[in-house]
């Protein structure tokens, strides 16, 4: 599903220039559930930035679903995201004027979806994150965990290959961090590929393989018996 | 990028963000309600000017005699000039194909009695033409005919206020009033639009008024008629063949400034129509200004605008927005804000113009106006320059990076 080959990427600070990432190779196959770990600066966010094509590769190569990612112009970067990925982020990133339904719904709308079509499925979404009955609120009517399962299902509407999560639970306490990585394990038990990027070692354990980053390089790539989130909730 | 589907995405936008809406809607609705307050003004202003001389016919040349001021062949400086009848006969022969028509103009005041109530009125002795001079209309009876000045009939045109003063609410028409000392026939009441002075007036034949004093020949003013179709330049023309003539049938010296005066309306006229139009000038100029202050306000607006959307526009791009979808959202939205406000401001305007009417005639305005495509040219022109200050940011917005649009939280 993703084939990642020799990847170098640095930013241009002043007249420095900082290599973040030095050489990864690394592949994902359809239906596993990954989590990127290491600390702050380890280049993990850059790398899930790059797989989500919000920002550009230096060197090496990126190939999404057989389809090489090169010089994308943004229109065409943003109809492939449109069609290939789905964004959780860490602080939600929900449109605060429109309700849950609607925030769902914008995917689809850039998919140029019909309305009808739209509801239904944002709906449908909702109900599977078990929000159906929120679907007018607006996010700030939502708690935390509320407003991170709505993200998760405007996420899936768009029916996208690969999930790609930016510390989903980092703004979330334990017992809602839980419910939520619960959430996101159901999503992959029905064969969504799943990438999530933590440093928290007990969201990563709720995986199916962690890749440990440390100062741009893959040190570990290792496959993992998953612990359930549910025996938690 | 206009389906259905857009405009209702951009209703909602619009709904939910009331405070924007309202700002950047004010911000037009004020700047298009001044323009068009502000140019109706002026042409209010126009108008006042136009209605002084409107009063009166714009075709006149008027002759007044005067005092000589310098000697001329063998005559002593100091001597006053009078106008007869024969002049009036010796510039229409002289003169025919400038001529629309003439008319003395004999004035005097004096107390006018019927009955028990009596008052000081000005007196016209004038020929039938100067009806058409004066713009004098006549709302019962007749005005003076060739038939009155040939028989030297002692009638009376009088005016509305006069009728009102003298009579009250009895009908003038047909009673006698005292004119000096004489009894003269009401034949007719008129009224002016020259205000209440020049409808206090009585007009009578000047061969009468000639008759009774002392039957002499001689009369005050000779008021001129040119043929509106020779204009300004032709008015011009004939204004000095007058003089000249004048001049030279009375003796003056060519240069004497006191002989004769003559006042041409045609000049005074557009000296006037010329303060107007630089007065409106100065009007427009303001309004523009305006304009170029709203077409400011909203490009601010704009930005600000963009740049609070800066996340939302940022999560949009994540969730697959091309940037055309982007700039077309934001632009969309201020075309539609500032048409629909813009159109709201200029209707205002009107109205508030149609309202006016001649309340502040005091102040030099009367019915003051703009034509609908000025005002629609200036609501269609902050339209487009709120859509051109909009696209800037817009498409800046439209490339900044997802990942920078979602950052520092």
């Amino acid at each position: 599903m993703i084939e990642i080959k020799d990847l170098h990427k640095s930013y241009k600070m002043g007249s420095n220039s900082l290599h973040v990432l030095k050489g990864i190779n690394f592949s994902v196959k359809e239906g596993e559930l990954v989590a990127i770990m290491g600390s702050s600066g380890s280049g993990k966010s850059t790398l899930l930035n790059i797989l989500g094509m919000l920002d550009e590769l230096d060197e090496g190569s990126y190939t999404l679903d057989g389809v090489p990612i090169k010089n994308l112009n943004e229109t065409k970067a943003a109809q492939y995201r449109n069609k290939f990925l789905g964004f959780v982020f860490q602080s939600f990133n929900l449109i605060n004027y429109k309700s849950a339904m609607e925030n769902v719904a914008l995917p689809l709308y850039y998919q140029k979806v019909g309305r009808k079509e739209r509801q239904e499925k944002a709906l449908k979404y909702l109900e599977q994150v078990g929000l159906k009955e929120w679907a007018t609120h607006l996010p700030n009517e939502l708690s935390g965990g509320q407003k991170q399962r709505v993200a998760i299902a405007r996420a899936m509407a768009a029916e996208p290959k690969v999930l790609l999560a930016d510390e989903p639970t980092g703004a979330l306490d334990s017992k809602t961090s839980y419910e939520v990585m619960d959430l996101i394990q159901k999503i992959n038990d029905q064969g969504n590929t799943i990438l999530l990027v933590t440093h928290e070692p007990d969201i990563a354990d709720m995986c199916k393989r962690i890749v440990h980053l440390k100062d741009g390089v893959i040190i570990e790539d290792k496959k993992v018996e998953q612990v359930r989130a549910s025996q938690y909730v | 990028m206009f389906s259905r589907d857009n405009w209702k995405e951009i209703f909602e936008t619009i709904q939910k963000n009331k405070l924007r809406t309202f700002l950047s809607g004010f911000t037009v609705a004020l700047g298009i309600l001044i323009f068009v307050v502000l140019f109706g003004f002026g042409n209010g202003l126009k108008n006042t000017f136009s209605k002084f001389f409107e009063d009166d016919a714009q075709n006149i040349i008027t002759l007044f005699p005067g005092q000589t001021s310098k000697p001329y062949k063998g005559y002593k400086s100091g001597r006053r000039i009078e106008f007869d009848n024969s002049d009036l006969e010796d510039i229409k022969t002289n003169f025919p194909i400038f001529l629309e028509y003439i008319t003395p103009r004999i004035s005097r005041n004096g107390l006018v009695k019927y009955k028990n109530e009596s008052n000081n009125y000005s007196t016209r002795a004038v020929a039938p033409s100067h009806q058409i001079a004066e713009k004098t209309i006549i709302m019962k009876g007749r005005y003076l005919n060739v038939k009155d000045v040939k028989e030297k009939s002692k009638t009376a045109v009088i005016g509305r206020l006069v009728e009102k003063d003298l009579f009250g609410a009895k009908n003038a028409m047909g009673e006698y009033i005292d004119i000096g000392g004489s009894a003269f026939k009401v034949i007719g009441v008129y009224q002016d639009e020259g205000g209440d002075d020049e409808e206090r007036r009585i007009y009578i034949p000047y061969t009468t008024r000639q008759l009774i004093e002392k039957n002499t020949d001689k009369i005050d003013q000779i008021i001129v008629a040119f043929r509106p179709e020779l204009g300004y330049a032709g008015a011009l023309a004939l204004d000095k063949g007058l003089t000249e003539f004048i001049k030279n049938k009375k003796f003056i010296n060519p240069n004497d400034q006191n002989g004769l005066y003559v006042r041409n309306v045609a000049e005074g006229l557009k000296q006037t129509q010329q303060m107007a139009f630089v007065l409106q000038m100065i009007v427009g100029f303001v309004a523009i200004g305006t304009i170029i202050a709203g077409i400011i306000g909203i490009s601010n607006i704009m930005v600000f605008v963009v740049k609070e959307r800066t996340k939302e526009l940022g999560i949009r791009k994540a969730l697959g927005a091309t940037p055309k979808a982007v700039i077309g959202t934001i632009l969309l939205e201020s075309v539609f804000i500032t048409t629909v406000f813009g159109f709201i401001g200029m209707i205002i305007g009107i109205a508030i113009l149609n309202s006016m009417g001649d309340k502040l005639k005091d102040r030099f305005i009367t019915d003051p106006y703009i034509d609908m495509p000025i005002a629609i040219g200036a609501t269609v022109l902050l339209i487009v320059f709120g859509a051109i200050a909009g696209y800037i940011p817009a498409k800046r917005a439209a490339r900044i990076k997802p990942i920078v649009a979602l950052r520092d939280e």
